[in-house]
């Protein structure tokens, strides 16, 4: 029974059955594109996740604007000039995100070219001959394989 | 045991990224710096071609080209707003002192909009209704209340989001309005 109720039961969608697009390819774009776009009063969903009226309104703007024949990256550009790129979930590749993008690549070079370093340096001082033993250290070694205590 | 100068690297590039980090969470901390409010995309742009229509029942209604001609405050209302209530006071006293506000109002029931400017006062020199939304979507607006510094020459030149405080109104609203008038 409880293995019947969870095949069967569908998710909970934001999306209304009004906003819904008669055109089915067109309202699959209108999806994969509201997955794309914050909405700016819960910040962490999308638009399409979100129940706020802002998200609905957003939601109808991009059936209007793909209906209207725009590009999904026209629609996207005209949410992106009125809320700015805090709008995108994926944070677009720009000057002002250079570190954002590239920062975990450097750390990530820099820590293997740290350890590459650091066994190097293991390895030359381990395959080096080493110092001489002096006088001292030479009858210390000597005493203590005779077992005798000093 | 010696210290070489290459294991001060990591401990060097640790502080650096402590003291980095550290510093953003002072600004969300004692900073008093607000992450939930986002930057407008609409500052120093022209402010969006709009034509709206009269609340139901008042005959002035707002569009763009009313925003030319003086410095003002665009702010975006709506009865059901209740931070509006809170920031009401804000807004008759900048319209006391002479200041040009004009009102958005944003989803919201004709009959329900007169009575809260009956009941509060009317700081407005003309209203657009938006009835949709679809305007203040094109103003970027995301939250409310939210004002906007509009120049003479009817560019947007800040945002303010959420209610204008009255501490607020001195040492931010005021002095803006005065830059503005004298770009």
């Amino acid at each position: 029974m409880f293995l019947f109720i969870l095949l069967t039961s569908l998710p909970a969608l934001a999306v209304q059955p009004d906003e819904i697009l008669k055109d089915a390819t067109l309202e699959a774009r209108a999806r994969t594109i509201s997955k794309e776009l914050r909405c700016l009063v819960c910040q962490n969903q999308s638009i399409d996740d979100s129940d706020a009226p802002l998200a609905r309104d957003l939601r109808i703007l991009v059936r209007e604007r793909l209906s209207a024949g725009d590009s999904g990256k026209q629609t996207i550009a005209f949410v992106v000039r009125r809320y700015g790129d805090f709008v995108l979930l994926r944070p677009p590749f720009k000057s002002s995100t250079l570190i954002l993008w590239l920062g975990p690549v450097l750390i990530l070079i820099s820590g293997m070219a740290g350890i590459a370093i650091w066994h190097r340096r293991r390895r030359t001082a381990s395959a080096g001959p080493g110092a001489p033993l002096s006088d001292d250290e030479r009858a210390r070694i000597d005493t203590l394989l005779a077992g005798k205590p000093d | 045991m010696t210290l070489r100068p290459l294991t001060l690297v990591p401990v060097g590039i640790f502080s650096l990224i402590a003291i980095v980090l550290g510093f953003y969470l002072w600004q969300v901390g004692p900073g008093g710096k607000d992450i939930s409010q986002i930057p407008s995309a609409m500052i120093d742009k022209p402010a969006p071609q709009f034509d709206l229509p009269a609340i139901a029942g008042r005959k002035d209604g707002l569009k763009t080209a009313d925003l030319k001609g003086q410095v003002s405050l665009v702010n975006v209302w709506a009865s059901w707003c209740q931070p509006c209530r809170a920031e009401h006071p804000a807004l008759m006293a900048l319209a006391k002192d002479g200041v040009t506000v004009f009102g958005i109002n944003s989803k919201d029931k004709p009959e329900n909009a007169r009575r809260f400017l009956e009941g509060l006062g009317n700081p407005f020199a003309r209203i657009g209704a938006d009835a949709k939304g679809r305007t203040v979507i094109d103003w970027g607006v995301y939250g409310y209340p939210e004002t906007f510094v509009v120049d003479a020459t009817g560019r947007i030149r800040y945002r303010h989001v959420g209610p204008i405080n009255p501490g607020q109104l001195d040492s931010i609203i005021r002095p803006l309005l005065k830059k503005a008038a004298g770009r």
